[in-house]
């Protein structure tokens, strides 16, 4: 049986898409490959204006089938993909939208202004090339051509080239690859600052970090199915939940706060497993570390059993233990 | 919040600005062309060379009453603005294709058939300039007498002639993996120019071949561009304009479905 977990999340995405107009939308849409691969089946997506969505899965999953139907370069074989209410495979609905995507090569013997100077001339109200040298970073490398770039400034460009006609949608495939530090946080404060006019931006990414420094939501795909939508403390909640053996949560109650606590401890692990909201236990050489739901109560237990406990640390459980947990049980 | 100049380079008016995005596609990809000194040296390089090795070295000679010279003063033009259509094109849009650049400028608003005629007319542009080189050459040192009238004949069938080739270049480019592109290409374009009597007077080429020739697109706009300078061989000249645009249409219809093949598996 397929367990697909529907958090508030998706139930009420479902009841807005009936509602109000959605900056971009997949309904009940299917693509069906001729060599008989099913890439999507059946999914529902919505992506709301000034929200930056993180679109997550496994190769194959059928994150870029997804894509490019928003994108307009290939057709659902059943369902809808709608973008600002009209069909994107149109020339002229893709004028509010920029794309930045993974090239293996772009017209080398361009200038940088060049290149930007004809992707603005394909919209009616592009930012002017001095606004778009500044937000992608490129200044003093306008009259370079593209090939005498380094991959950083490669990559630069191409996400000013996603700016450059200011559209209200913006797709970003792995935007930041090949990016040092310093170059991807300032690209991640430009995203940021996009969704703050109001943008909608969809990110494809497999650096799980960057989706959940960026991401109001995160929309995880697998085997062509949505299996998991909400926002990055949502997705994580639901994992905990799966990966709760046996116990099906009902998410619609309040959110567990789960987190996982580290410490040095004489304690025995059937002692702490029988601790107040305790889900798993893993012992080491050095340390024992705790997923519990109810951390306060678990400390309180735990801190009263053992008073040399030494070394405690307490954080969230990462989104990538989430993602894995979500896609491998599929 | 976008700032806006005093003087807008882009106008608000849809047709205004639908053609000068035809203009500035069209202008930077011959820019593009040109600056890939790969590309333009060889492809103007080629037929030029051509002609200063076998035209200039049979000044004087004829052929069947035919000045050599003169004669391939047309059959290079033609050899030049086919080899830049496929080369341009053919080879061009199969590494777009394979890059990823294809798909980015087709995720963007612009007019597909925009990105098509730009290509189109860098190449009839690249074939002009051989043309005109081929032309200039002829008659400076060749010993080659051209009209003003047969000149611009030449460069008209080059324009025209650029079209079939470009349709040709764009099922290349369906169908050809961009890394074997350039080798596959050169495997068509050198052996069907030969046997269309592109690379000295036809009527040097064995029977059996001249008897094949009619089955090549080259050798049709060969006819048509020896016409200009009273060379052609006697044939109604529509007979040549309809083969090319069969082909034409041909080589469209293929890439056509070839596309769709493509979109339709993953």
């Amino acid at each position: 049986m397929n367990t697909v977990l529907e958090t508030d999340d998706m139930i009420a995405e479902k009841e807005r898409f009936q509602a109000k107009p959605a900056a971009a939308s997949l309904h009940e849409v299917t693509k069906r490959y001729s060599n008989g691969v099913v890439a999507l089946d059946r999914v529902s997506l919505e992506l709301q204006t000034g929200e930056i969505v993180a679109l997550l899965g496994p190769n194959g999953a059928g994150k870029s089938t997804a894509v490019k139907l928003m994108m307009g370069l290939t057709s659902p074989t059943g369902g809808e993909v709608r973008v600002f209410r009209g069909d994107p495979r149109l020339a002229g609905n893709r004028m509010r939208t920029g794309v930045m995507l993974q090239v293996g090569r772009a017209p080398e013997m361009l200038r940088v202004r060049e290149h930007i100077d004809i992707m603005r001339g394909y919209y009616p109200r592009p930012l002017s090339l001095a606004e778009v040298v500044r937000i992608a970073g490129l200044e003093g490398i306008e009259k370079r051509m593209f090939g005498q770039l380094s991959g950083g400034q490669k990559q630069r460009v191409l996400f000013a080239l996603a700016l450059a006609g200011d559209p209200d949608l913006i797709f970003l495939d792995e935007p930041t690859v090949g990016l040092d530090i310093e170059a991807r946080r300032k690209l991640w404060a430009e995203i940021r600052s996009l969704r703050s006019r109001g943008k909608t931006v969809l990110l494809t990414t497999h650096y799980l970090e960057e989706a959940d420094a960026l991401a109001d939501r995160i929309i995880v795909l697998s085997k062509g199915r949505v299996i998991c939508a909400g926002t990055p403390a949502e997705v994580r909640a639901a994992a905990n939940a799966k990966s709760d053996s046996g116990n099906q949560h009902d998410s619609r109650s309040a959110l567990p706060n789960i987190k996982l606590l580290s410490f040095q401890t004489s304690l025995l692990r059937e002692q702490i497993m029988n601790l107040a909201g305790v889900q798993k236990v893993e012992a080491s050489d050095s340390s024992v570390t705790v997923t519990t739901s109810a951390p306060e109560s678990t400390l309180r237990e735990l801190l009263a059993l053992d008073t040399e406990l030494r070394g405690l640390d307490v954080r969230s459980p990462a989104l990538e233990d989430a993602f894995l947990a979500l896609t491998n049980k599929e | 919040m976008s700032t806006k100049a005093l003087s807008l380079p882009y106008s608000y008016s849809r047709t205004n600005r639908i053609f000068s995005i035809f203009l500035r596609e069209t202008r930077y990809e011959f820019v593009r062309a040109m600056r890939t000194k790969a590309f333009s040296l060889s492809v103007i390089g080629f037929p030029v060379m051509f002609y200063l090795l076998f035209g200039i070295m049979n000044r004087g000679q004829t052929v069947h009453g035919q000045m050599v010279a003169k004669y391939l003063v047309a059959s290079y033009a033609a050899f030049g603005v086919v080899g830049s259509a496929l080369f341009g094109i053919g080879v061009g849009l199969a590494g777009e294709r394979s890059s990823g650049w294809l798909e980015l400028k087709r995720a963007s608003p612009m007019p597909p058939l925009a990105y098509l005629v730009a290509k189109c007319v860098s190449a009839v542009a690249f074939g002009l300039i051989i043309a005109s080189i081929l032309c200039l050459i002829g008659t400076t040192a060749a010993g080659v007498h051209l009209s003003a009238l047969e000149y611009l004949g030449i460069c008209g069938i080059s324009v025209i002639g650029g079209v079939p080739f470009a349709c040709m270049g764009l099922l290349l480019a369906m169908l050809l993996p961009a890394n074997s592109a350039p080798g596959i290409v050169n495997l068509i374009y050198l052996p069907m120019s030969y046997c269309s009597g592109l690379w000295m007077p036809i009527s040097l080429l064995p029977k059996w071949i001249q008897h094949a020739a009619p089955w090549l697109p080259t050798y049709h706009l060969s006819q048509l561009m020896l016409r200009v300078i009273g060379y052609a061989q006697p044939a109604d000249a529509m007979r040549h304009v309809v083969a090319l645009l069969g082909f034409a249409m041909l080589f469209l219809g293929a890439a056509w479905i070839a596309f769709a093949r493509s979109e339709a598996d993953a």
